[in-house]
């Protein structure tokens, strides 16, 4: 298997007056997950949406294997999973119907897969109801239900944990985890630090 | 790696590390192919609209409205009427497909549904041809059925009947592919209704003009043929154009 790695050179992003990336850099290696911490504001989810290609830096890239993802973007986007910090629900949808739609335009779906996602994360009981009757942890865990349905080679994550009880958060050191030992990077944004279990973390601290 | 003044952070890769052994990734499912995620996304919003079908009879209604104005304000004479019937019907069919224009991205836009179709690795493009077809289902089809029953309201003969729906129908299919653009380039404003139609209305005048005098031929009973292929070359254009266009607009709105 080749060699994956994603990489950022110098990013650079002004947000009107605001300098909001100042020259980060990094390499994240497979099997590695790095943490992005800094207070509200810092530019935690600025960074993994310049890193996801949804925005163009001003400064600096970003490369996928050594090549900058700008030349083929939908292949980048095809290796990667990006989960923001609200979970891309449907209210009028019931948690299972939106799984089925979001998950099935990026890969095939067989329901006993989504069955098994879904009970690992503990909505066997509730997923066929409305989303909007849903709570946001249990928003979140349909979240992390998608998330385990997309074994691509980079994750993504803003806030995995939050509004997620002890359980939940356990779900997601647990996603982590596996995604990492199967040779998958993980670049997480979090506020509230990830579950102490995960190890192989690298902190990239955006507050100085 | 030389440092910078910057942030930087660099993980060894853990599986580098002496003893490690990797599992191998699991055999990748199959990606969903083009068609497919396209089919998924019509599907999506086929079941969503009829989850909320309040939504969907509101342009009909306003059509309806609309063309009950014209008898109350001109004239109840079914003569004049007949004469006005092609540009009463365009015109209330314009406005209610551009009242469903801006809930075409809004709801997506907000729950992070566009985003999440920006990365999945499908063409947008092929997406937002998807969305769009749906909004015809949705709003044109249902607005070209109906104009007849608004035509023979106003005093045209039945004979005539399958000439309009059938240039309702076709030129509708132009008008929400127009207005997909129009949506897409408005998704960053609030309230952005006003802004839609300015942006909508002028480039939906050609739609307007071919179909109107296509009524009208039709009414008289003569061969409509000619403006209804223009109309046709216009909704292939937009078939063609309007997708690109509006996954364009919508990934700025994503930046």
């Amino acid at each position: 298997m080749p060699e994956q790695t994603i990489e950022a050179d110098n990013l650079h992003l002004w947000r009107g007056e605001r300098h909001v990336l100042r020259g980060v850099s990094l390499r994240l290696a497979r099997g590695s997950c790095l943490e992005v911490c800094g207070a509200n504001g810092a530019g935690k989810t600025t960074l993994l949406r310049v890193l996801s290609g949804l925005i163009y830096p001003e400064e600096g890239r970003v490369l996928w294997n050594g090549e900058n993802v700008r030349r083929d973007l939908r292949a980048f986007h095809a290796v990667l999973a990006y989960l923001g910090h609200e979970p891309p629900l449907k209210a009028d949808l019931t948690a299972r119907e939106n799984l089925h739609y979001w998950i099935g335009v990026r890969r095939s779906l067989e329901s006993e897969e989504l069955d098994a996602a879904l009970g690992r994360v503990g909505a066997r009981t509730w997923c066929d109801r409305l989303v909007r009757t849903l709570s946001a942890g249990q928003r979140r865990r349909v979240a992390l239900a998608g998330l385990a349905l997309l074994p691509v080679p980079l994750w993504l994550l803003d806030e995995p944990t939050t509004n997620l009880d002890g359980e939940g958060r356990e779900v997601v050191g647990e996603l982590i985890r596996e995604q990492l030992a199967r040779g998958g990077m993980v670049v997480a944004a979090v506020h509230h630090g990830l579950p102490a279990s995960l190890r192989n973390l690298t902190r990239l601290d955006l507050a100085a | 790696m030389n440092q910078r003044d910057g942030h930087v952070a660099e993980t060894l890769g853990a599986l580098d590390a002496p003893g490690a052994q990797p599992r191998d990734l699991p055999a990748p499912a199959r990606r969903a192919d083009a068609i497919e995620a396209a089919r998924l996304a019509l599907l999506r919003d086929l079941q969503l609209a009829f989850r909320k079908p309040g939504q969907l009879v509101q342009p009909l209604a306003f059509f309806a409205i609309v063309t009950l104005l014209f008898p109350l304000a001109i004239s109840p004479e079914l003569a004049r009427l007949r004469e006005l019937a092609p540009g009463v019907v365009w015109v209330g069919a314009l406005l209610g497909s551009l009242l469903a224009l801006e809930f075409l991205f809004r709801d997506d836009a907000q729950d992070g549904t566009l985003e999440q179709y920006a990365l999945s690795g499908q063409s947008l493009t092929g997406l937002m041809f998807a969305k769009t077809l749906a909004h015809w289902l949705l709003t044109g089809l249902p607005l070209a059925l109906m104009a007849p029953f608004v035509a023979l309201s106003l005093g045209v003969s039945a004979a005539a009947l399958p000439g309009i729906l059938l240039a309702v129908a076709v030129g509708s299919v132009a008008l929400s592919l127009i207005g997909s653009i129009g949506a897409a380039l408005t998704l960053g404003i609030k309230r952005s209704g006003a802004l839609l139609s300015l942006l909508t209305l002028p480039l939906s005048l050609p739609v307007l003009i071919f179909g109107a005098r296509a009524t009208q031929l039709a009414i008289h009973g003569t061969s409509f043929l000619g403006p209804l292929e223009l109309l046709a070359a216009l909704a292939v254009l937009g078939v063609t154009l309007a997708p690109l266009a509006a996954a364009a607009a919508v990934r700025i709105s994503l930046e």
